[in-house]
């Protein structure tokens, strides 16, 4: 005997777990399937080597939207913090050191830009804010908005509007800057250029001077983590932890999550979603299916070109998802010695760059094919801070490495040992003797990521954060509000609005939708 | 470096493989753009040649007409999702005419869909489609192959031309139904005749390898001879024959939504009154959602025959309801030398043209002696086409 359900959620990422916890709080029969053994996505922890145990895709928690961690209760489902206002520290060449938290900053800095740090730093934060409520709107239509999406669209521009005539100017400014011009326009010391330049190109295919990384500076600032905006904060027991959370609330509310339950196809009966079919052959049933699978492999994969208009499959298609970012964990039989820094730096978050200048040439074989024979390094020794992962004296490493790209001329199958003693030795110029410490490693490349995890060519947002991707463009125009044409199936992951970032909006928006959807219905009925 | 170009580039127009034909007959050089090849718009006498369509022979040359090989193991399923068309009902050795849709439901272009084998068709249309077939594609097991200058065509339409094919050696020609296509044997090779045409006669369009198109040529003009020979004709009198058919034409009577700048200037099939090419039923094809939509909520505009008062042609022309506001336009107009009668095809503004259909009003201009003069004329909405011959349809047709 088959059960059936009112809600199928194809992926037990962040986002399809925040949306399983929405809609069996209000009362809907949920079911999870996910492909992997493991829930949380790249929000997730594991075991990389006996005894090791790290987070192994995203590291740090800085954008958890505040309400989804409330209405679910995260706290009450165990999910607790080893440190919520981490410092950073930025190394730089022969032996110099930036550390900032939140508004201080000291060490490699001159005394005009020590001076101007907490203003910039506000201001950007102000902008941030005004981002934020978007993060929970569904984005209005294009064309045909009805009156509550005029009015959302009139909030955003109102919140805007509302800076003032300066700030607004400023606002309007910046945003469509890069986030090189924007940093050199203020400070001159290196390394303070590197911390903006660090949080803007993270996980996107651009470099500080592409257009357009000033806003995923801003995008990034719109986060905040125990009343905090801005701030950076480890989750204990690592980013699975956060994954572990929302699953108990699910779980506590009703929903049932399958493990290693690859959906092969999503039923269309009567141009309708009506239910999906595992790899196993099983067909599973339910009145809404929501996709955590990225925008391409919902659309081209699980759905197929027949039930699609070709425009529609062409758009999808294009989606720009190319990841740029590899990451490597290592297991460490002792703490590693970084010239210059402090046990109290290594709790933090530590990120490995010279100048803007060097991040900026970092990019500049990505473009071509090939990875960054010096790149940029940020990473964390979650250890320091939460001994949970390792147990005492020993240490694990986690590092986001860029640039990477997903097509690497070479092929990364061949590439992959020689890239990874590419790191090393980046990383032994900082951490002299620290390949001697290494007990186990863990790359992944952004094809390891897309092949792992099922990111799109690896990469974090499932499609790239830019302004062509955005809001009511995001993934494409016709399935920019979580519903794309086909009725009955919804978007509720990073490819989504607002995009990824381990942040639960999209999870969150996309239940909304589909409780909208269930109450008209009903309505009808 | 590049790789070395290795196919021949034509400066200025294309010629085809007729054209050592059909230069010398071209007194005026009078051609009309069509994808660059060379193209005639007329031979001199447009009247003349229209005359020889609907009473004897008329012989245009097809080759510019862009066709593609869709072969595979997807291509019906590749078709049925690209056309509105339910392709699996067009059978092995038969011809289709469809439109395709974008994503909105408004018409890219129309075409015919020839059916060679189980899994091979040619589509032939006018404009290149390649963008948007191999967009189509994504997906889908097929091969898509333009095969334009492989395969040539000619045009044979008129009342005698089933007696002229059967004096070129088509053996039994007269049994070959509307939409039907056969091979015969011609000159060492093969000429596949499909009973096809844009001038709602009796008609066909023959299609053969461009090695045996003089030998076709020369052929046709001598099988031709005893019934008052065999008149190559050029686009305006094809455009006329059109017109009383009542079919319509891109970039004339509708913008192929490809191509439309503005939202509102594509038209839905139904818009273009093609609603019986779509077929809801088959599955998912594009537009088919957007269609469902306008089926539901009605659509905007619609594609209408009109009888016009008065000899003027009216290509166009405005036309007005009470004489006031405006509700549309003539998108094709001409005299119709055989209906005898002044014809159009025309885009009303829903509800004009399909519950309110009196009091039209085109508005023409006309040049008498150095003076522009403004008329207002009726204008009819009336059934197309304006002229359809038994002979068209009738199997066998009569022979001469
Ligand atoms: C190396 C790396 C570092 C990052 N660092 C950070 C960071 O420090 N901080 C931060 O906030 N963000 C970071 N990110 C980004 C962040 O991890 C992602 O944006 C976020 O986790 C996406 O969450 P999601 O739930 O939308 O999608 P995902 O986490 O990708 O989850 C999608 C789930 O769907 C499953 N799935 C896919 N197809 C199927 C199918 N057919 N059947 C069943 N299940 C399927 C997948 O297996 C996966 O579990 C990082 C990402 C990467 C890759």
């Amino acid at each position: 005997m088959t059960k059936s359900y009112d809600h199928i959620v194809i992926g037990a990422g962040h986002n399809g777990l925040t949306a399983a916890a929405y809609l069996a709080k209000a009362g809907g029969r949920v079911l999870v399937l996910e492909a992997r053994d493991a829930i949380g996505g790249a929000s997730a922890t594991a075991e990389i080597a006996p005894g090791y145990k790290v987070s192994t895709c995203a590291h740090l928690l800085n954008q958890l939207h505040p309400r989804v961690a409330k209405d679910l209760g995260l706290a009450s489902h165990g999910l607790k913090f080893a440190g919520t206002d981490l410092p950073t520290t930025v190394l730089g060449a022969s032996g110099a050191v930036l550390r900032a938290q939140g508004d201080n900053v000291e060490g490699a800095i001159s005394p005009a830009d020590r001076a101007k740090y907490a203003a910039f730093r506000k201001k950007l934060l102000k902008f941030s804010k005004r981002l934020q409520p978007m993060l929970l709107t569904t984005p209005p239509r294009l064309l045909n908005r009805d009156f509550k999406q005029n009015m959302d669209l009139l909030k955003l521009g109102w919140a805007i509007r509302s800076l003032g005539r300066t700030d607004m100017r400023e606002f309007l400014r910046v945003a469509g800057m890069n986030v090189y011009d924007l940093v050199r326009d203020d400070f001159e010391s290196d390394l303070v250029q590197v911390l903006f330049a660090n949080d803007a190109v993270l996980g996107t295919s651009m470099g500080p001077r592409s257009p357009g990384t000033v806003l995923t500076l801003l995008y990034r600032l719109t986060g905040e983590i125990a009343g905090r905006q801005g701030a950076l904060a480890l989750p204990q027991g690592g980013m699975g932890a956060v994954a572990d959370a929302l699953a108990a609330a699910a779980t506590k509310a009703g929903a049932e999550i399958r493990t290693a339950a690859p959906v092969a196809r999503i039923l269309i009966e009567n141009d309708r979603a009506v239910g999906v079919v595992l790899s196993s052959g099983e067909e599973i049933r339910a009145g809404h299916i929501l996709s955590n699978a990225d925008p391409r492999t919902t659309f081209v994969k699980l759905v197929g070109a027949r039930h699609l208009d070709a425009g529609f499959q062409r758009d999808v298609t294009k989606i720009r998802t190319k990841g740029m970012a590899a990451k490597l964990n290592l297991a460490l039989d002792s703490l590693p010695a970084f010239t210059g820094l402090n046990q109290s730096d290594l709790a933090g978050r530590v990120i490995l760059s010279e100048s803007i200048e060097q991040i900026e040439n970092a990019f500049n074989p990505a473009k071509y094919g090939e990875y960054s024979p010096t790149p940029l390094i940020e990473l964390t020794i979650p250890s320091v801070a939460d001994p949970s992962l390792t147990g005492p004296g020993k240490h694990v490493l986690s590092a986001i490495v860029q640039y990477a790209p997903y097509h690497l001329k070479a092929g990364w199958d061949a590439a992959r040992e020689d890239f990874l003693k590419t790191i090393m030795a980046r990383l032994e110029n900082f951490a002299p003797g620290i390949g001697k410490q290494v007990v186990a490693s863990q790359l992944l490349t952004p094809l390891d990521l897309e092949r792992e995890y099922g990111l799109p060519g690896g990469h974090w947002h499932h499609g790239e954060l830019a302004i062509d991707q955005l809001l009511m463009l995001r993934p494409v125009a016709a399935a920019s509000r979580y519903e794309g044409p086909i009725a009955g199936l919804y978007l509720c992951g990073a490819g989504a609005h607002p995009g990824g970032g381990v942040m639960g909006a999209a999870g969150h928006n996309a239940a909304r939708t589909v409780l909208e959807a269930r109450k008209s219905g009903e309505k009808a009925a | 470096m590049n790789a070395p170009v290795t196919k021949p580039i034509h400066v200025g127009l294309k010629p085809t493989p007729f054209i050592e034909r059909l230069r010398p007959l071209n007194k005026f050089e009078s051609l009309e753009y069509w994808k660059g090849y060379w193209s005639p718009a007329d031979y001199g006498n447009a009247e003349r040649e229209y005359f020889a369509i609907r009473n004897t022979s008329s012989v245009f040359d097809l080759s510019p007409m862009t066709k593609y090989r869709i072969t595979g193991p997807d291509t019906v399923a590749f078709l049925q999702r690209m056309v509105t068309r339910d392709v699996s009902k067009i059978k092995v050795g038969r011809v289709g005419y469809t439109v395709w849709c974008n994503d909105e439901g408004k018409v890219i272009d129309d075409g015919t869909l020839f059916r060679l084998g189980e899994n091979h068709f040619r589509l032939c249309c006018q404009e290149n489609q390649l963008f948007w077939l191999s967009h189509s594609a994504e997906g889908f097991d097929v091969n898509i192959y333009d095969e334009t200058d492989e395969v040539t065509g000619l045009s044979l339409q008129g009342p005698t031309s089933c007696s002229v094919l059967k004096a070129l050696g088509c053996e039994g020609i007269e049994t070959l139904k509307p939409f039907e296509m056969r091979a015969f044997p011609f000159a060492g090779g093969e000429v596949v005749v499909s009973r096809t045409g844009f001038t709602g006669d009796l008609g066909y369009e023959l299609w053969i390898d461009p090695s045996l198109a003089l030998p076709l040529w020369d052929g046709l003009q001598e099988a031709g001879k005893p019934f008052s020979g065999v008149e190559p004709i050029g686009s305006h009198a094809l455009d006329m024959v059109r017109i009383e058919a009542g079919f319509i034409a891109a970039q004339v009577d509708f913008v192929p939504a490809d191509q439309a700048i503005r939202a509102d200037r594509a038209r839905s099939p139904f818009e273009l009154n093609l609603g019986w090419l779509v077929a809801m039923d088959k599955g998912h094809f594009t537009g088919r959602r957007a269609l469902l939509e306008e089926q539901k909520n009605g659509s905007k505009y619609c594609l209408v025959a009109v009888d016009i008062d008065g000899k003027y042609p009216a290509d166009g022309s405005i036309i007005y309801h009470h004489k006031e506001t405006e509700v549309g336009h003539i998108t094709s107009g001409i005299w119709s030398p055989t209906a005898k009668r002044n014809i159009g095809l025309a885009s009303l503004l829903v509800p004009f043209g399909k519950t309110m259909l009196d009091d039209l009003w085109v508005e023409i201009y006309v040049m008498r002696e150095l003076k522009w003069e403004k008329l207002m004329v009726k204008c009819t909405v009336v059934k197309a086409p304006f002229f359809e011959p038994a002979r068209r349809r009738a199997t066998p047709p009569l022979t001469y």
